[in-house]
């Protein structure tokens, strides 16, 4: 293959149609054929974002109530300029107050050894005077040199909560989801046992199983205070909360995955006399990755989908939280800030089904679809 | 010594001062041995490259006060976007915390249920509380679970709110009211006939809103209909809603919401903390009818609480913090020689960060800087409407919790009878003024604070009978049973 080739497969594979039509016409294909693919992968969706802008313009200026007003579209791109601005000034500023405690700390223990060579110099009173002054200026630089600066979650902060958590559930969810799909695959009995818990869970709202994390989580974390445990309660909750919606659309792909391996494939098993583990490593666990890919996908939606609830429910630090301080700040901006979150939390849900769409193209064994 | 541990960032730039040009390069020194930890042995090192011999020793001892040896330095407190939660965003902001050698981080909660939870299972150091949760909370109402208070947040500060549509018809019913600036302090008596015939019409009780269930909104707003007749109903054993009999039905709803439930009609009218009275002005989609300093002059508002178990085992760390509190409280409540609010600007400013209370300066500091707006053409002088320090109002006083104790048991929260023995020991057991007058006294002696501006020593927790209230009946909250007996709508006790 030359380099045409590999490229048009690494889109493919990758999942993002939208540069196929660029690399057939720099590899000279018809150009005609090219700017059609172009315009229907390029322009279209870009006319059709105009449109909805242009639209969405239009409803800011309708959409008024005593209260509120729907933000313009220029009015959220400058809220959100704004809010990635305050995330590195806030951070700077971090950083600035950490330096100069620094720095205090520094001079406060120059000054406290001062006053400890003063108080050599004299006795009496004065001597335990100055010595109480330099162990409290000691105390002080301790205080200093320990400082961790303490404003609030930015913007940008949460958005790494999220992402951390919402990857931590799914893979909590995975791991939980994939060895039980399997073996529900290839036993119907045991399948039939679970189906009716299946059932009934897989269409449970996270609002509802929250509360039930939370108190799982509490009692787990019973007498340990904040800062000492690896995880925070907020993470867990938020993460537990994510692992249960996000199990069963794996749980399910899993099992059919499993179920439907070809025919053929099981024969070619029995001929060769694989032992089961073989069977389970060479046949089926191959063949049924796509399927299980495709759950994964659909478990890691879900899973950002409720994230973004069980922050708001729970008051867990994320993207969630961010929208539902916003809505309580009741301030002229709120809303434009609240838009771009909504904004924001799209685009991670996409970049996040891209991510999957490659996994699963790289396991389907040339059998890559776009979507 | 307590571990030391930080990271070191490298130096930007290079300091003005020549002491501090040699601690910048300590600090590289620093930043280049270090393996990510700072060890109180790098930190002597560091210092002794500076030249001390040109460090000024004050020989009078009037130096920096010894920090106490606290348990924790690291906390973190919840809070409401009220701003009411002034004192703790202060405390923090002007770096009273910090002068303590405490490192607090401030997390706004989504709802006063919440903000109790995250308290009681360790999410939270402390919280700024409704003065009725810690009470609640220790005699179980709701949750169950020992919270203490050792200092008042604030006083005042709460207002009832009505739509536009039901200020209209009060006006009808009492074309007194029919006025720019009507005579205030207004009663319930014009909503009367509006409740009435809300139920006659709709067959259900006229929905009005409030904060929580143990909340002095609560209390306030039933303490105001049924000052004029209006039952707001009573809980029962068996109904925590609180709307056995109830002419008008209060739910819960939390205060940035309280707005939007007005405009959409859910409620008819709210009782609230700043600024979601001023926010329905600026909005012009409600008008404040009575604030609660016209229910009661210098009612208790909100508290700072921790658990118990909390105030236990860090006794410094909470000293500390109330020691910061006072600071900010007697910051907030300073005035100049003609008695004006001087930092009251500057602290509706800081409140209005979008981290802290959120909505907008203008709407901050309607309520805060000494004024009240209840219509556009009705702004009042009303420099007690946020009280946080004068009038000894950061003081935990007893006779504060008994009030909240005789309300419960008003509404039957409380349902069973009490002695007023009983009363006196569920105080002694939340309110603390041993632990605030510990503090007070450690700021006296640092000269960060007035003898005269805390109770003398002999004071016992009860503040003086009063009858300040809208329905002119007399507190003494050494007699509770009395009190409560005094009221026509409510339980009695037959003791």
């Amino acid at each position: 293959m030359n380099w045409r080739g590999h490229l048009l497969r690494a889109c493919e594979v990758a999942g993002l149609p939208i540069f196929e039509p660029f690399i057939r016409l720099a590899a000279g294909e018809d150009k005609k054929e090219q700017f059609a693919g172009i315009a229907k992968f390029v322009l279209l969706p870009i006319v059709a974002i105009a449109l909805f802008i242009g639209m969405w313009a239009a409803a800011a200026r309708t959409v008024v109530t005593d209260s509120a007003k729907l933000p313009s579209p220029a009015a959220t791109w400058s809220a959100g300029r704004q809010l990635i601005a305050m995330h590195f000034e806030q951070k700077a500023a971090d950083r600035q107050a950490k330096q100069d405690k620094l720095g205090e700390a520094v001079q406060l223990m120059a000054e406290a050894k001062a006053y400890e060579q003063a108080s050599l110099k004299v006795s009496g009173e004065k001597r335990k005077s100055l010595a109480a002054t330099a162990v409290s200026l000691k105390q002080r630089a301790v205080a200093a040199v320990n400082f961790e600066a303490s404003s609030a979650p930015t913007f940008i902060d949460q958005i790494w909560t999220s992402v951390g958590t919402v990857f931590f559930g799914f893979m909590l969810a995975t791991i939980v989801a994939v060895p039980l799909g399997v073996l529900c695959g290839m036993s119907p009995w045991f399948n039939a046992a679970l189906t009716p818990f299946i059932q009934i869970f897989k269409p449970v709202s996270p609002l509802a199983w929250l509360p039930l994390a939370f108190i799982v989580i509490m009692w787990y974390y019973a007498g340990y205070s904040a800062g000492e445990t690896y995880f925070s309660k907020a993470f867990l909750i938020s993460a537990t909360t994510v692992c249960l919606c996000s199990l069963w659309p794996t749980l399910v792909n899993t099992t059919l995955g499993v179920a439907s391996v070809d025919k053929d494939f099981i024969n070619v098993a029995d001929v060769l006399r694989l032992s089961p583990t073989q069977r389970l490593w060479k046949i089926i666990l191959p063949a049924s990755l796509p399927l299980m890919f495709a759950g994964m996908r659909i478990s890691l939606g879900v899973g950002w989908m409720v994230l973004i609830a069980a922050d708001m429910l729970a008051q867990n630090p994320g993207l969630g939280k961010f929208v539902w301080d916003e809505f309580q700040n009741g301030s002229e901006l709120t809303y434009a800030r609240i838009a771009f979150s909504v904004i924001v939390i799209g685009m991670i849900g996409l970049v996040l089904d891209r991510i999957m769409i490659l996994l699963r193209n790289l396991v389907s064994f040339g059998n890559p679809a776009p979507a | 010594m307590r571990q030391i541990s930080s990271a070191v960032p490298k130096p930007q730039h290079t300091r003005r001062a020549p002491a501090w040009l040699a601690t910048t390069g300590v600090l590289l020194l620093l930043a280049g041995c270090s393996t990510g930890d700072i060890t109180l042995a790098d930190l002597e090192a560091a210092a002794e490259k500076i030249d001390i011999s040109k460090i000024e020793i004050d020989e009078t001892g009037d130096t920096p006060n010894a920090l106490l040896n606290l348990e924790k330095s690291q906390v973190k407190f919840g809070f409401i976007k009220l701003t009411d939660c002034a004192p703790l965003v202060i405390a923090k902001e002007l770096g009273y915390f910090g002068d303590e050698g405490l490192n607090v981080t401030l997390e706004s909660q989504a709802n006063w249920k919440i903000l109790l939870d995250n308290v009681i299972n360790g999410q939270l150091d402390g919280a700024h509380m409704l003065a009725g949760q810690p009470i609640g909370a220790t005699i179980g109402i709701g949750t169950k679970s020992p919270i203490v208070t050792a200092y008042s947040l604030d006083y005042n500060g709460n207002a009832i709110t009505v739509s536009n549509e039901v200020w209209a018809k009060m006006q009808e019913n009492d074309p007194e009211l029919n006025s720019p600036t009507p005579k205030h302090p207004i009663s319930a008596d014009s909503l009367k006939p509006i409740v009435k015939e809300y139920l006659a019409d709709n067959g259900e009780p006229f929905p009005m809103g409030m904060v929580f269930p143990v909340s002095t909104h609560n209390y306030e707003i039933r303490y105001w209909l049924a000052a004029s007749g209006i039952h707001p109903g009573m809980y029962t054993a068996s109904d925590l809603n609180g709307f056995k009999d109830a002419e008008v039905q209060l739910s819960t709803v939390p205060p940035p919401q309280m707005p939007q439930n007005l405009e959409a009609g859910i409620v008819q009218g709210y009782c609230v903390g700043e600024p979601w009275n001023q926010k329905a002005v600026v909005a012009g989609i409600g008008v404040p009818v009575v604030t609660n300093y016209d229910i009661w002059k210098n009612n208790p508002e909100k508290v700072f609480g921790v658990t118990k178990e909390w105030a236990e085992t860090n006794k410094n760390t909470h000293l500390a913090v109330i020691k910061a509190l006072i600071r900010a409280g007697k910051w907030l409540d300073a005035t100049d020689d003609s008695g004006k609010l001087i930092n009251r600007q500057q602290a509706a400013k800081i409140l209005s960060n979008k981290d802290y209370v959120g909505a907008e300066e203008d709407v901050i500091d309607n309520s805060m800087t000494g004024t009240f707006v209840f219509q556009k053409t009705d702004v009042r002088e009303m420099p007690d409407f946020n009280v946080f320090f004068k009038h000894e109002a950061s003081y935990p006083h007893y006779s504060d919790c008994v009030w909240f104790l005789t309300q419960m048991r008003r509404w039957g929260q409380i349902t069973e009878p009490k002695p007023a023995q009983w009363y006196d020991e569920i105080a002694k057991e939340v309110y603390k003024p041993e632990i605030y007058r510990q503090a007070a006294e450690m700021l006296i002696s640092e000269g960060k604070l007035d003898p005269s501006e805390i109770p003398a020593p002999d004071y016992d927790g009860y503040r003086p009978a009063t009858s300040e209230f809208i329905d002119g009946k007399t507190y003494d909250g050494r007699d509770p049973v009395a009190y409560i007996n005094s009221f026509e709508i409510g339980n009695k006790e037959q003791l």
